[in-house]
């Protein structure tokens, strides 16, 4: 029964598709909530469009939109210069538009005394320089590293800006989501952990400083949108060419103030400040 | 008025059948054979192509390298680096080091229980105690995973005093109790398919019951309860989940059992999924994917092997 009810919605959704413009969304695992809250409500008012949310990191939807199998690419990231030139060698006219901002957070548990780091405190500590508390002012405790796995926009984005390129000790531990590592820093009192800025109900935020004479600032919304808050990013969407017809409609009231207001729910930044 | 109760009437229908079944069973092992080609063909370009041997060759994965000039030599698993390392040591030994916690904890139980079972208990003690345990293999590995990685850390942790909440203590439990059945199992009919004729002599002797299944019956078993106990190996490198979700996957060379680490097939789960297809990074990935396979195949193998000549042994002449 489940089945024919899975099958009849199929066919509702394939003809919906045929009938209007499909809108494919892919790429980013970061963004994945936004744009799914984003199409959901789209899609409500606008019921004869249909847009497709899928994730698989920023790397599979930029390859996804150069091979044309997507129409919107939603990443994390800037494209590297490998993937511009595929770009440009497979005729792809890239249109790039910042959707919102997005902050990276570090986790302390609540317990934990330290309050601000400063951003080379946190390159020592992740790249094994500082491993104890106690050379940060807090007790005598190894500080145990909690990270994502290499395959995450959030890894690389940490290990470009923060680290500098360089890798991260071996014995932090990766783990395969936010959520993960938001539960290991609130069961871990020597723990610290990195992940967007929506999750601080069970742990602390560290205010970050730039350098040891600057004030310490905490992941706030306000914060990122006035891009005080020093670890933060765009997101971005990508299109081949400037959008048109149904797409250039989502994109628009993506970045309307209806739009903003989920990217706020989301947990994201919107662009324009408040 | 025919002699025979079946007629042979319709041959070639019989040869169709025949044939037709004869397909089935040879598909199996051709999907076999054709997944172990796909894995190994990918992995191929670490032997052939110099430009991922550049990255990665058979002397990088397996060796110390100096990555640094001031810096010593180490193996390192580092694929997303600017400089990428592929040493497959750290993953071997997390492995290898899951493994035998696994063992250590689930053998001597799974053994104990069997001879219980298979000597001791009552027909209606065994009746409950046999299906339970067996019960135990139908528990997806997601959800020993997921149980590993919200109580029994804290559990451990607590108890131990361990720096690392997610460590290979904690998977290697959690591992344990998904082979328990495994070794229980293959065990336990090894106890029982130990020839009542070989337990009435002992009797006939005078032996009590502890004297019959400890001088007579474990020493006759003991080939199938290896056989047990290798296939649970074999299960135990080869399980993903478990260890992915409760061995904190650091990827450090150490001695230490309470440390994190990262297991081969917990490196595939995690990172195929978004690597660059074609890359060095892909085909090294295939290549532990070939590792791997060959690996349990070996162990299963040798369990399998064990486990039949135990079977001729009882069927055939006992010197």
């Amino acid at each position: 029964m489940r089945r024919l009810l899975a099958q009849a919605f199929l066919i509702l959704a394939l003809s919906q598709a045929a009938l209007a413009g499909q809108i494919t969304v892919r790429g980013s695992d970061t963004m994945v909530r936004l744009c799914q809250r984003l199409a959901e409500e789209y899609m409500k008012i606008h019921k004869q469009t249909v847009i497709q949310v899928s994730g698989g990191g920023s790397s599979s939807g930029i390859a996804a939109l150069i091979n044309g199998s997507t129409k919107v690419c939603a990443s994390s990231r800037l494209l590297t210069d490998a993937e511009t030139r595929m770009a440009a060698t497979k005729g792809v006219n890239l249109h790039q538009l910042v959707v919102a901002l997005d902050g990276i957070a570090i986790y302390l548990h609540k317990s934990n005394k330290i309050v601000d780091l400063t951003l080379g405190q946190l390159r020592d500590i992740y790249t094994d320089r500082i491993t104890n508390w106690r050379d940060l002012g807090g007790p005598d405790q190894p500080i145990i590293l909690y990270g994502r796995e290499n395959n995450s926009g959030t890894y690389t984005y940490f290990q470009k800006q923060i680290l500098g390129g360089e890798d991260f000790a071996e014995r932090c531990e990766p783990l395969p989501g936010t959520a993960s590592v938001v539960h290991a820093v609130t069961h871990d009192v020597n723990g610290i952990g990195y992940g967007g800025i929506a999750w601080a109900t069970t742990i602390k935020y560290a205010g970050i400083k730039v350098n040891d004479s600057a004030q310490a600032v905490l992941p706030s919304t306000v914060n990122v949108s006035d891009r005080l808050y020093p670890i933060s990013r765009e997101l971005y969407f990508f299109l081949n060419g400037e959008p048109t017809g149904e797409t250039k409609e989502f994109i628009d009231w993506v970045l309307s103030s209806a739009g903003e207001k989920i990217v706020v729910e989301s947990g994201s930044v919107p662009v324009r400040a408040k | 008025m025919t002699p025979y109760q079946f007629k042979p009437k319709s041959r070639w229908r019989e040869f169709l059948g025949e044939k037709f079944i004869a397909v089935t069973a040879f598909a199996a092992l051709i999907a076999i054979l054709l997944i172990f080609v796909f894995i190994f063909k990918e992995a191929t370009p670490i032997f052939t192509s110099s430009e991922v041997q550049k990255e990665a060759s058979l002397n990088k994965m397996t060796f110390k390298q100096q990555f640094q000039p001031n810096k010593p030599a180490k193996w390192s698993w580092q694929p997303n680096s600017d400089l990428p390392k592929y040493s497959l040591w750290p993953l071997f030994l997390g492995t290898i080091k899951a493994a035998i916690i696994a063992m250590l904890f689930a053998a001597p139980l799974a053994i104990g229980a069997a001879i219980y079972s298979a000597e001791f208990a009552s027909k209606r003690m065994r009746e409950i105690i046999k299906p339970v345990i067996e019960l135990l293999a139908g528990i997806p590995s997601v959800v020993l995973g997921f149980f590993a990685l919200i109580v029994l850390a804290t559990l451990l942790q607590d108890l131990f005093g361990l720096t690392y909440r997610l460590n290979i203590l904690n998977a290697g439990i959690a591992l344990g109790l998904a082979i328990i059945p495994i070794i229980f199992t293959v065990a336990e009919d090894a106890m029982n398919s130990v020839p009542t004729s070989l337990r009435d002599a002992a009797r006939a002797l005078g032996a009590n019951p502890w004297q019959v299944s400890f001088t007579m019956v474990l020493p006759a078993a003991l080939p199938g309860i290896a056989a047990g106990v290798v296939l649970g190996f074999g299960r135990a490198i080869g399980e993903t989940m478990i260890v992915l979700m409760a061995s904190g996957n650091a990827a450090i060379v150490s001695a230490s059992f309470v440390d994190s680490a990262r297991t081969l097939s917990a490196t595939i789960a995690a990172e195929l999924a978004e690597v660059v297809f074609g890359s060095a990074h892909y085909n090294v990935l295939f290549f532990i994917g070939t590792v791997l396979f060959l690996f349990t195949f070996v162990i299963n193998l040798g369990g399998e092997l064990v486990l039949q000549r135990l079977k001729i042994r009882f069927q055939g002449k006992l010197s």
